[in-house]
């Protein structure tokens, strides 16, 4: 019998929520002291107002909704949900102020591809953007690749029990460490000290391309968000074409893999056994779809003859591969030229790439190397049954931390979430095809937006229906949570209507 | 037979002179990436705003114009850039540039960029310095919005007493 949603329900999932909308408010500071710094003023008013709303509505939440009582799983996993839909809206509200987009929905969905670190935009006039407001752009991605819900847990919530239900609502179901607020905290330090790092290596390596030195920095710190948070934003228009430099680009490289490796990963580099990155399932797995994707790339540049030498073809394809495989979306080629230089062979390396990922409990989108390593491992299991005589005994084993045997509900769990995000990039690629663009961007486009990648072939603009805009925030939310906190609000509603 | 051979020289020069006569005129960027392969190795014409930094790099500088549409890079001599005097931010209009020189789909100097070789540059308009007034009417909202954020506030702690 399913039940229906008491009083009680909906005042727990608001109390919850409104402490994360404060959270956020506290988030928009930063921008604010950016734009005096900068002696933007209007800018900042924005943020002002984006504070003020994101102030009163959690505020009213919290006092409307008041309750001690914990969470249980269906309301921990509806407060991740809609704390991401808030995100969008309140994180919207400064960047439409800012007259740089042309509608709320297209404030909207640039919002959510922050948060959702996708990269995909629709922002107007993006090279006369304050550097408050481009500023906020790149930290929504820094915020939204750690998680929102990690944010809440590693500052605005103290020991209680409902912490793991919304950190896993997020997507994110491995532990680091025992408890799940230190292991909000370590992925915090681990972000942090990056964050020091790369932005101390673009900022110099901007100064001798060339760049002011304020500039210099301001850029270094935006892309390392976008890089280390596989995000793909960018401070200017085209992207990391921008900058003109290999060193950039091989330090965007470093960035973005190191941003595809699991946290839990970093834990065990950072604590010295180093030898875990070579015998990890996940890492093994991304060097092998890397390399078999490459060659698909290689090929498909190769009969095409887009590049003069194999040196540059090896430059612009491994770039774009591995911005697609880590899902930073980051691009050293202007958009239509995927479509105008590149043959559907090597388009289509890209979509494998996108439609991968990096490594669970990172900052990447799609299906994750973690699973795809699961039903390779299940795929040779089977194949190993088949040749081997009928009463051997069979029992395939993984590295991922620890050696785990491979049971059928492993399997099981990475497979239904594989299917989802199959039928997920379909789905979107089939709204496309709707309003008359052909299969294979579609497709791209579509698994860019699921797999929260950011790549684009030209697809996404501010010119597109507003169908297609709302079907890839609804990619880009769903596929950042990993669908389970979505379809809970599905039940809440179902059970809304036929619940007793 | 001179004449012949005179011809046979003449014509080649004739026919390659009409081409690039055809790509001096200004191209959008739309058409120079859609189009990028006829415009291979070509001289062409290229025309708009200087965006972000002059990006010095020895005795030449890298400058990114944008048209509009698309932003793409000129790789032009540091005497050329010197002309340059304001470059478009959130805080200034840059100085709008007529650039001729050669189109490459993939740049074989520069990493497969797609770029362009400025031969030469004429400064269609300058750019000018944007003040940027307080906007009174947002000042006026986030006041109103604070005032309504006390009086909730004040409102919730007599609920509480």
């Amino acid at each position: 019998m399913i039940l229906k949603p008491v009083i009680q329900d909906i005042k727990i999932i608001g109390f919850y929520l409104g402490k994360i909308l404060l959270g956020l408010a506290l988030t928009m500071v930063i921008p604010i002291l950016a734009g005096v710094f900068f002696k933007e003023i209007n800018p900042a008013i924005d943020f002002i107002i984006g504070i003020e709303i994101s102030v009163l509505l959690g505020m009213l939440l919290i006092k409307i909704c008041h309750t001690d009582r914990d969470l249980n799983w269906m309301q921990g996993m509806i407060v991740v949900s809609l704390s991401w839909l808030f995100a969008m809206v309140l994180g919207a509200i400064p960047l439409y102020l800012s007259g740089h987009w042309k509608s709320f929905l297209d404030a909207c969905f640039d919002s959510m591809s922050g948060f959702a670190t996708t990269g995909l935009i629709l922002v107007q006039n993006l090279d006369h953007m304050s550097y408050t407001h481009n500023l906020w752009r790149h930290l929504i991605m820094f915020l939204g690749g750690q998680g929102i819900m990690v944010i809440a847990l590693s500052f605005f919530m103290r020991g209680f029990s409902g912490a793991f239900k919304i950190y896993v609502g997020e997507g994110r179901d491995e532990k680091i460490m025992p408890n799940v607020i230190h292991t909000s905290r370590f992925i915090w330090l681990v972000s942090i000290v990056y964050l020091i790092l790369g932005t101390l290596a673009l900022g110099i390596t901007g100064i001798f391309n060339g760049m002011r030195p304020v500039n210099s920095f301001f850029h270094g710190v935006c892309i390392f968000m976008a890089a280390f948070d596989t995000g793909g934003f960018s401070p200017q228009s085209q992207s990391i074409l921008y900058y003109h430099s290999r060193v950039y680009e091989i330090i965007t490289v470093v960035f973005m893999v190191l941003g595809a490796l699991n946290f839990k990963l970093h834990y065990h580099l950072w604590t010295g056994n180093r030898k875990e990155i070579f015998k990890n399932i996940e890492t093994t797995t991304f060097f092998v779809t890397v390399t078999v994707i490459f060659c698909i790339v290689a090929v498909g540049l190769l009969r095409i003859g887009s590049y003069p030498s194999e040196l540059l073809l090896f430059s612009k394809g491994f770039y774009q591969l591995i911005s697609a495989h880590t899902t930073a979306g980051f691009q050293t080629i202007h958009p239509q030229q995927f479509l105008n230089d590149w043959n559907p062979l090597a388009l289509t390396g890209i979509i494998m790439a996108m439609a991968l990922g990096g490594a669970v409990c990172s900052t990447t989108g799609a299906i994750k190397m973690l699973r795809i390593g699961i039903i390779g491992k299940a795929i040779k299991e089977d194949v190993k049954r088949i040749i081997m005589p009928g009463r051997a005994i069979i029992m395939e084993k993984l590295h991922h931390i620890n050696e785990v045997f491979l049971e059928d509900k492993i399997v099981r769990g990475a497979l239904i979430i594989t299917l989802f995000y199959i039928l997920l990039y379909g789905f979107g690629a089939l709204i496309g095809m709707f309003y008359g663009n052909p299969f294979l961007e579609s497709l791209f486009e579509s698994t860019s937006a699921a797999a929260n990648v950011g790549l684009s072939c030209g697809i996404t603009s501010a010119a597109m229906p507003t169908v297609l805009k709302i079907t890839y925030i609804f990619q880009m939310w769903t596929g950042r949570l990993e669908f389970m906190s979505v379809f809970t609000i599905l039940g809440l509603l179902y059970a809304a209507i036929k619940g007793k | 037979m001179k004449n012949s051979l005179k011809l046979i020289l003449i014509i080649p020069f004739f026919v390659f002179n009409f081409c690039s006569r055809v790509f001096s005129q200004s191209i959008n960027s739309i058409d120079l990436i859609k189009n990028s392969g006829q415009y291979d190795g070509k001289l062409i014409v290229y025309s708009g705003e200087v965006i972000g930094d002059v990006m010095n790099r020895g005795n030449f500088a890298w400058v990114n114009i944008n048209d509009g549409d698309n932003a793409i890079g000129i790789w032009m001599s540091i005497n050329l850039a010197k002309e340059i005097k304001i470059t478009g931010s959130y805080k200034s209009r840059g100085d709008i540039l007529e650039v001729t020189g050669i189109f490459h789909r993939a740049c074989a100097e520069h990493g497969g960029d797609l770029d362009i070789h400025a031969q030469g540059i004429r400064k269609v308009s300058s750019g000018r310095i944007i003040n940027h007034r307080l906007n009174i009417e947002k000042k006026n909202q986030s006041l109103i919005l604070l005032l309504i954020i006390c009086l909730t506030w004040i409102l919730t702690l007599f609920k509480k007493r």
